[in-house]
């Protein structure tokens, strides 16, 4: 499984030459990559489905209880397979969508590498490379929704929904280093298992709290909705698969994954039920008031997810059933119906509905698409969304907890829902003809490929609802609840209560599609209206906030002045250092001057001059020299005590110090003295008590020893262990070989503030 | 002053301009040389890169910027780039065998007689060398750009 994660990052890396040879059908041969992982997680299906669990693990940290290790059951094999099928039609589709975009090797680069960081976090059984993959899928995100990086409000939109989600992502990461901590494991497969000592901790209402936060931002609860309809800026591919069955889906997926051992947690359940159900009526709503299809799919899916927040706060049975159902259904639907936006877009050459009707003559075939998927949208038969739906609203019937909230909530929901998938279905297609600013035509097959195919599995998976009951959907219900069941989804339950309030919502919604035409002002006014005080307010006050004090705090700490920096970090230093050394350690000196050999003096002396001359020259280059000299002396020091690297590196950082100096120094005017005489003294005596200080630390810590040196384990293990004689080297390369490439990427950033400070100054002169 | 500066920037010295053009190879041979001889004597990626970028930015004095671009035929961030993907890619092979993320590998065999040590740790140790010559020539030529 390793490999099938990693092949979506390999291949990503090689994109951009495949979509150069292969110019118009490489989304057709990328899409291969996809295609065989599905068929890959396909192969699992017996097994899952009989309720196996499979656990593959490589060891990555082991020393931190990280490891890259992969759990597959019900629940995530239903992912993989949503997100490798799902990705394969994207890749498609994205290829034909995007057909001649100067960027479109950028593009399969990172819509790979997305996919695969999706597919890591979905299947990770560790919670730290769960973690990882998870902000992998943020960064990755970012990315995607800023593809159009020209266009400001794409910029903007992708910097919003990085800012919410790594902000969450910031609060779940607290959350699961808790959960790894008080359930004694990191592994999931294992924490399921711990019992009661999750609950009962006095820490388990922060941990929750901080895990809530983490999964609502992913996935857009209420009240952080508002990055996902923003994220309609990228590319329509884009917002297909990160709506259907990706991104978004992640928060749920991993509520989903930790619910067996939450679940009995008073502040779980209700928490996801009442935000849960917030956020279902308050997406349903908005969709209703858009006109832009685009946003009105994201509003829907805003109420998907709150549908699915609910499901699992509930919890029962009944709602575990519903959650897995729904979750499928939407899916598929959800990517067709984004699939088919993208393809009225493309081909019209608008997106908003009060400017489109008419087209079903033009495009036929997407025509019946929309249709298929908008009923299963709406919930009706003989679709799969109308088993979900039932099934949704037998959850609500089977809750004791704010039972009447939720239900009126679901009603109302599902009656705007329904006028929601009128609007879509009939709207752009049928009723009088309407000027579009493209002459509208049929789209490629690259494009019409997915809408067509997952259409039409909504309406097998309808008809023969045990293809996805006993393929998958049991086991994925078994992973999530804490005890194993049987159950059987079924069109026709008979005249019974979730029947009636299905006619209701059909009847209520039929009503609001009616409605909708006539009044748009009054539900643009009020929607309007409402924002005023919406969250999405309260984020740019922040944003504005956090503008404003780094702002403030610049201009009062950074004021420009080198001398002032150096002060205020060295006195914080001497100040913070010197008082723990005084009081912990006290002042002792214990010079012994005994030892010193005869050249060492003269070393120590050749130092001390030519700081002095440093300090009091007129000449910039002799200051620039004489620094030089103290560096080699070091260098010499170093040899003397058999350190030859050290004196090597010395030397050679030394030399390149002096040359950058140089270069630095011809931009500098004429040297004369600025400092008053105040200045001079105060300067001096900043670096004298900094040069005390360093001296008497040193000599406390050759006189103290509170660990034993690990030298001798270095000087031991080195050629055995490391097959090296230079024990530098060998410390560099390989015992703290992370620390070096932690290095060489702070020497990269380095690098590169340098070039772009100096590029975008140039830039700017000229 | 500043014509003073342009002078210094691009020397019209006969003897260094000829010196640099015989050092350049010498200095990357030598850097070469203690690269390889890094994990057992004095030197690896570090130092060599040290030495590397002495070697370039000794010639950069004697001949300017648009020279040294010429001879170096790649942009200074892209070797600082291979660098960190060296250093990366030096961590996987470890995994491959069941080890820990980043543990050593080692490939030895005899050529022709003599002993012949590859391993995950000289990768790195290459990813090193590119990283420290890429941040040295990107900063020196950014440097030296910037003042033309």
């Amino acid at each position: 499984m390793l490999y099938a994660v990693l092949s979506g990052f390999i291949l990503a890396m090689f994109a951009p030459w495949v979509q150069r040879l292969a110019g118009d059908r490489s989304g057709w041969i990328l899409s291969l990559l996809p295609l065989s992982l599905a068929v890959y997680f396909a192969s699992f299906l017996p097994e899952v489905s009989r309720g196996e669990v499979i656990i593959q693990q490589w060891i990555w940290l082991p020393g931190m209880d990280i490891n890259l290790s992969f759990l597959l059951d019900g629940l995530s094999l239903l992912f993989a397979l949503l997100i490798s099928f799902i990705g394969t039609f994207i890749i498609i589709y994205a290829g034909s969508y995007l057909k001649g975009h100067k960027d479109l090797g950028r593009f399969f680069v990172i819509m790979l590498s997305f996919m695969a960081s999706m597919l890591g976090l979905v299947l990770s059984d560790n919670l730290i490379s769960l973690f990882v993959f998870w902000e992998l899928t943020s960064i990755t995100s970012y990315m995607l929704i800023g593809f159009d990086h020209e266009d400001e409000s794409a910029r903007k939109s992708a910097l919003q929904g990085l800012f919410v989600t790594v902000g969450g992502g910031l609060a779940l990461m607290a959350g699961l280093i808790m959960l790894g901590t008080l359930g004694g494991s990191y592994q999931i497969s294992e924490l399921l298992n711990s019992g009661d000592a999750l609950l009962t901790s006095s820490l388990s209402v922060g941990m929750i709290v901080l895990i809530l936060i983490g999964c609502f931002t992913k996935s857009a609860q209420f009240p952080f909705h508002f990055w996902l309809p923003n994220a309609m800026a990228a590319p329509t591919p884009v917002s297909a698969y990160l709506h259907s069955a990706t991104m978004v889906k992640a928060g749920i997926y991993l509520l989903a994954r930790l619910n067996p051992a939450l679940a009995e947690h008073w502040l779980w359940s209700a928490s996801l039920s009442l935000f849960g159900a917030i956020t279902m009526f308050v997406g349903a709503y908005l969709a209703y008031s858009a006109t832009d299809v685009k946003k009105v799919l994201a509003y829907s899916t805003v109420m998907a997810l709150g549908t699915l927040t609910v499901l699992i706060g509930i919890g029962t049975q009944y709602a575990l059933i519903a959650f897995a159902s729904f979750l499928l259904a939407h899916s598929m639907y959800k990517a067709a119906l984004f699939m088919i936006a993208g393809v009225i877009d493309h081909e019209a050459g608008t997106k908003d509905l009060t400017r489109l009707g008419g087209l079903h003559k033009a495009m036929p075939v997407t025509a019946i698409a929309a249709l298929i998927a908008a009923l299963s949208l709406a919930g009706l038969p003989p679709l799969f969304g109308f088993i979900a739906k039932e099934a949704l609203f037998e959850a609500v019937l089977s809750t004791e907890l704010y039972s009447n909230l939720l239900l009126i909530l679901a009603l109302l929901s599902a009656m705007l829902v329904t006028a929601i998938a009128a609007v879509i279905a009939i709207k752009p297609f049928y009723g009088e003809l309407k000027t579009t600013p493209k002459a509208p035509h049929e789209g490629p097959l690259g494009m019409l490929a997915g809408p067509v195919v997952l259409a039409s599995l909504s309406l097998l998976f309808g008809l023969m609802p045990f293809l996805p009951d006993s393929g998958i959907l049991t086991a994925t219900v078994n992973s999530i609840s804490s005890e194993p069941f049987d159950f059987y989804l079924a069109l026709w339950h008979g005249f019974n209560l979730p029947l009636l309030l299905s006619v209701i919502s059909l009847l209520g919604g039929i009503a609001l599609y009616h409605f909708w035409s006539g009044n748009r002002q009054h539900i643009g006014t009020l929607t309007r209206q409402l924002s005023r005080f919406g969250p999405e307010a309260g984020y740019f006050k922040f944003m504005d906030g956090i503008v404003f004090s780094a702002d403030w705090q610049t201009r009062v700490l950074q004021n420009g002045k080198m001398g002032n920096y150096m002060i205020v970090m060295i006195m914080t230093t001497v100040i913070l250092v010197g008082y723990t050394l005084l009081s912990q350690y006290g002042f002792r000196l214990t010079l012994q001057a005994s030892d010193v050999a005869f050249y060492e003096w003269a070393i120590a002396l050749l130092m001390v001059v030519s700081v002095l001359y440093a300090i009091q020259t007129r000449s910039r280059l002799g200051a620039v020299a004489s620094m030089g000299v103290l560096g080699f002396t070091v260098a010499l020091i170093f040899i003397h005590f058999s350190a030859p690297d050290l004196g090597i590196t010395q030397v050679l950082v030394e030399t390149l110090t002096v040359i950058l100096l140089v270069l630095v120094l011809f931009k500098l005017p004429g040297f004369s003295r600025y400092s008053t005489r105040f200045e001079v003294i105060r300067d001096a005596s900043v670096a004298i008590s900094m040069g005390v200080l360093m001296t008497l630390l040193l000599l406390a810590a050759i006189d103290t020893q509170y660990f034993e040196t690990i030298s001798a384990f270095f000087l031991e293990a080195s050629y055995p262990e490391a097959k090296g004689r230079n024990i530098v080297n060998v410390i560099l390369v390989d015992f703290r070989a992370l620390d070096t490439l932690g290095e060489i990427f702070v020497l990269a950033i380095a690098a590169l503030g340098v070039y772009s400070m100096l590029k975008l100054r140039a830039e700017k002169n000229s | 002053m500043i014509e003073d500066n342009k002078k210094i920037m691009k020397t019209n010295t006969l003897i260094l301009h000829t010196a640099a053009l015989f050092l350049l190879p010498l200095q990357l041979i030598f850097s070469v040389f203690l690269l390889l001889r890094g994990h057992d004597e004095p030197g690896g990626g570090f130092i060599a890169g040290l030495v590397a970028s002495g070697a370039f930015v000794l010639y950069l004095f004697a001949h300017g910027v648009a020279s040294t671009r010429n001879i170096l035929r790649v942009e200074p961030h892209d070797l600082l780039a291979m660098g960190l993907l060296l250093g990366l890619a030096a961590m996987f092979p470890g995994l491959l065998y069941g080890e820990p993320f980043l543990t050593a590998q080692w490939w030895e065999f005899t050529l022709a007689g003599s002993e012949i040590k590859l391993s995950t740790v000289l990768i790195f140790d290459i990813g090193v060398y590119f990283a420290v010559l890429g941040t040295i020539l990107t900063i020196v030529m950014s440097l030296t750009e910037a003042e033309e």
